[in-house]
């Protein structure tokens, strides 16, 4: 029998359950704890300069592994600066581990130093919180806290640690638990084999189908299945945002992204069809646009492991819950069971009327000679980097122009703030990924106004040589911001202009990096290929590009799917 | 549409305020509220009513189930079911008063479970309906003090809500 204090005890359990890396910042309520974390050398902690920081860091290893994130803060303002971090990995169903301390549970609710109530502040944030209230506790909270977070629909779980539970000198048996079980928490392994049977019917019956896969898909690890379903029946696939790389975007049967920014054809191709397959995805505002005038003559399969998602927005024809791989795989076996077959012709004409929708406006955008298109630099990045880097992105006109024109092949690849949409997720995003991933390249496309909202991990970079690259599409503007301004404001500005930017080739090279501009479109692949080919340096490249371009498709408010602007001035 | 639903949840410190601030977070109605544990102190039994379309009342029902304590829970609108409130409720009670809200009180088959010269205090259970019509029949006039309990509710038959 092992006897270990509270710290000790945390420490021990993160290495067990294999734990490399850790993101945090020590405050008064966890010095125990990073005192046992000293006192041994497996898990090893990343210290970000902002604790908002760390919670990116720790998504963006989850999205791009699939495995939980861990971040351990302090009470008070250490657990709070992490509430924006968790709730952009619950929006977008993220697994991660958040340790907060606490002041000691004596002191709970006396208004003490850095206390502040985590678990009420985090209750609508997280998928579930969890409070020690004695030490002997801690192996099995610990436990339920990664197993909630990773299993069923994924997302953050916090612990509140109130100090005295870590207390040095007050040890307790240490048992590492494998596993966990929980009354009330089962959650579903398998699809309604009834329902599949339905889909599939269904699915074998439609004239004009389209697969409507989201980010389920990917952390489900279901883009092989989604593949071959797709190319087993020939039918055209779209991505939401949130789903991109779930399946090969430089696919032919690929459509692009569909919704607010997503391509004519998947949108055109959602519009006309009369069988939706909805799989992990959610029916989000920012792709259904108007809800009653959502796609009128589809029937709705939904596939979804969270049964809230179903009909939540969009009334479904046949629900299934379950986790997308092992639905796909079910319905993969009865297809290819099934004695009925596809309508062909009706295929071969649905299949036409999607390629002239690709012919139509096939992701165009108009040129300048005076200005670098923001487009260009994400098709030059793709150029550069073979179409293979991990993307993180911030949110705005560049999040749009990274998914637009980035051809993600592969799932985890593409890592964004989908949901919530967090400016300054992207740059510790892509540190939490260089840090997992050091032989990849790993690139954060953000803006001006983005970048500036985490910058300070530059810092961090430098500690723990985390050569990520960081590529700005400087338009002097908030972009997106700009754009509604222009489009529903007549242009009145208010507040979408930042004055006073940083030279920031000289702010990178004061943390001790590597600052490039482009200002010129003839320098723009040739500065994009040596920053590449510094492989051990962080590299900052700031491209001066158009400041009046806009993000198109754009669909238009409170319309149906296809009611889109395709530029400045045409409109479907 | 007036909903009744019961749900078994780990009487857990924090579990009941996941449940009201999923209420106030999502924009639904809570109606009444109890809760109390049952039989097996590991479990608490709250009742909830509510009202909304169909549509709201399935993610109520499925954004409930969600919540990593809940354990069960029945919409009990859904089959036959007993419903019951309790009403304690002081009113004025001087003079000719006296008798004539003691006859209401005996009408509604409730009790008078405290007494003073000027004031009853009564006590009335059944649907809520019935404290509605009780509260009606005395008047504003006569009315001190009204505490409610919230609604409880079981069904009818041998359907239980149970590990």
């Amino acid at each position: 029998m092992e006897l270990l204090s509270g710290a000790d005890m945390i420490a021990r359990f993160l290495q067990d359950e294999g734990i490399e890396y850790i993101y945090g910042y020590p405050g008064g309520s966890v010095l125990h704890i990073y005192d046992a974390l000293f006192r041994q050398d497996k898990v090893k902690h990343i210290l970000v300069r902002h604790e908002q920081a760390a919670a990116h860091m720790a998504d963006g290893y989850a999205r791009a592994t699939g495995k939980a994130g861990t971040v351990l803060v302090t009470s008070g303002p250490g657990a709070t600066n992490t509430i924006t971090g968790i709730a952009t990995a619950f929006t977008d169903s993220i697994p991660m581990v958040v340790l907060c301390g606490q002041v000691p549970s004596t002191l709970v609710g006396e208004d003490a130093f850095q206390e502040t109530d985590m678990m009420g502040v985090s209750r609508p944030v997280v998928k579930h919180n969890l409070t020690v209230r004695h030490p002997s506790e801690i192996p099995e909270i610990l436990k339920k806290a990664y197993y909630l977070a990773q299993t069923g629909r994924p997302g953050p779980v916090v612990v509140d640690i109130p100090k005295d539970m870590t207390t040095p000198n007050e040890r307790y048996e240490y048992v590492y638990p494998k596993s966990v079980k929980l009354r009330s928490y089962n959650p579903v392994l398998r699809g309604h084999a009834g329902q599949i049977k339905k889909a599939v019917d269904m699915l074998l019956a439609a004239k004009r189908p389209i697969l409507y896969a989201g980010g389920g898909v990917i952390l489900g690890k279901a883009s092989d299945k989604l593949t071959e379903l797709a190319r087993l029946l020939d039918y055209p696939v779209t991505n939401t945002l949130m789903g991109l790389g779930g399946y090969p975007a430089t696919d032919r049967q690929h459509l692009g992204m569909l919704g607010m920014h997503g391509s004519y054809e998947a949108n055109m191709a959602m519009h006309h069809a009369d069988l939706i397959v909805s799989i992990g995805a959610r029916f989000d505002d920012r792709v259904t646009n108007a809800i009653e005038k959502f796609c009128p003559g589809a029937r709705i399969v939904h596939i979804d492991i969270d049964p809230a998602s179903i009909s939540k927005t969009v009334e479904v024809d046949v629900p299934i819950v379950g986790p997308v791989d092992s639905v796909l795989s079910e319905m993969l076996v009865l297809i290819k069971e099934s004695k009925l077959s596809i309508d062909k012709d009706a295929l071969a004409a649905w299949w036409k009327s999607i390629e002239e929708w690709k012919q139509f406006h096939g992701g165009r955008y108009e040129s300048c000679d005076e200005h670098i298109k923001p487009q260009k630099v994400i098709e030059a990045l793709y150029k550069v980097t073979k179409g293979d880097a991990f993307v993180t992105s911030d949110v705005g006109q560049h999040q749009m122009f990274a998914a637009q024109y980035y051809k993600f092949d592969k799932p985890n690849r593409w890592i964004n703030s989908g949901g919530l949409g967090t400016m300054g997720f992207g740059f510790p995003a892509a540190m939490g990924v260089k840090l997992n991933f050091p032989d990849h390249d790993v690139v954060c496309v953000t803006g001006e106004g983005s970048i500036q909202m985490n910058i300070q991990e530059l810092s961090t970079c430098k500690q723990y040589d985390l050569p990520v690259k960081v590529l700005i599409l400087n338009n002097g503007t908030l972009g997106m911001v700009k754009q509604w301004q222009d489009m529903n404001y007549e242009s009145r500005h208010a507040q979408s202009y930042m004055k006073s930017l940083p030279d920031f080739t000289k702010l990178v090279e004061a943390y001790g990096h590597v600052g490039l501009e482009v200002d010129k479109l003839e320098d723009l692949e040739s500065t994009l290929e040596k920053a590449f080919s510094m492989k051990d340096k962080l590299v900052f490249i700031n491209v001066h590009v158009d400041p009046h371009e806009h993000v198109y498709p754009m669909q238009v408010a409170r319309g149906s799917m296809n009611d889109m602007w395709l530029s400045k001035t045409e409109r479907t | 549409m007036r909903r009744i639903i019961s749900v078994l949840l780990e009487n857990e410190p924090g579990a009941l305020s996941r449940v009201v601030g999923l209420f106030s977070q999502r924009n639904y109605n809570i109606e009444t509220l109890t809760v109390a544990a049952t039989e097996d102190p590991t479990l608490s039994r709250m009742t909830v009513t509510t009202s909304g379309s169909d549509k709201i009342i399935e993610q109520i029902t499925k954004q409930l189930n969600k919540l990593i304590e809940v354990v069960k829970l029945v919409d009990l609108t859904e089959g036959t079911h007993i419903e019951r409130e309790l009403m304690l409720i002081k009113v004025k009670a001087a003079g000719s008063q006296r008798s004539e809200v003691k006859r209401t009180v005996e009408i509604f088959r409730g009790q008078i479970v405290d007494v003073t010269s000027s004031v009853y205090t009564v006590q009335l259970a059944g649907n809520s309906g019935k404290l509605d019509a009780f509260i009606q029949a005395i008047g504003d006039t006569c009315i001190l003090e009204v505490v409610r309990s919230g609604v409880s509710g079981i069904a009818r038959g041998e359907k239980i809500l149970s590990l």
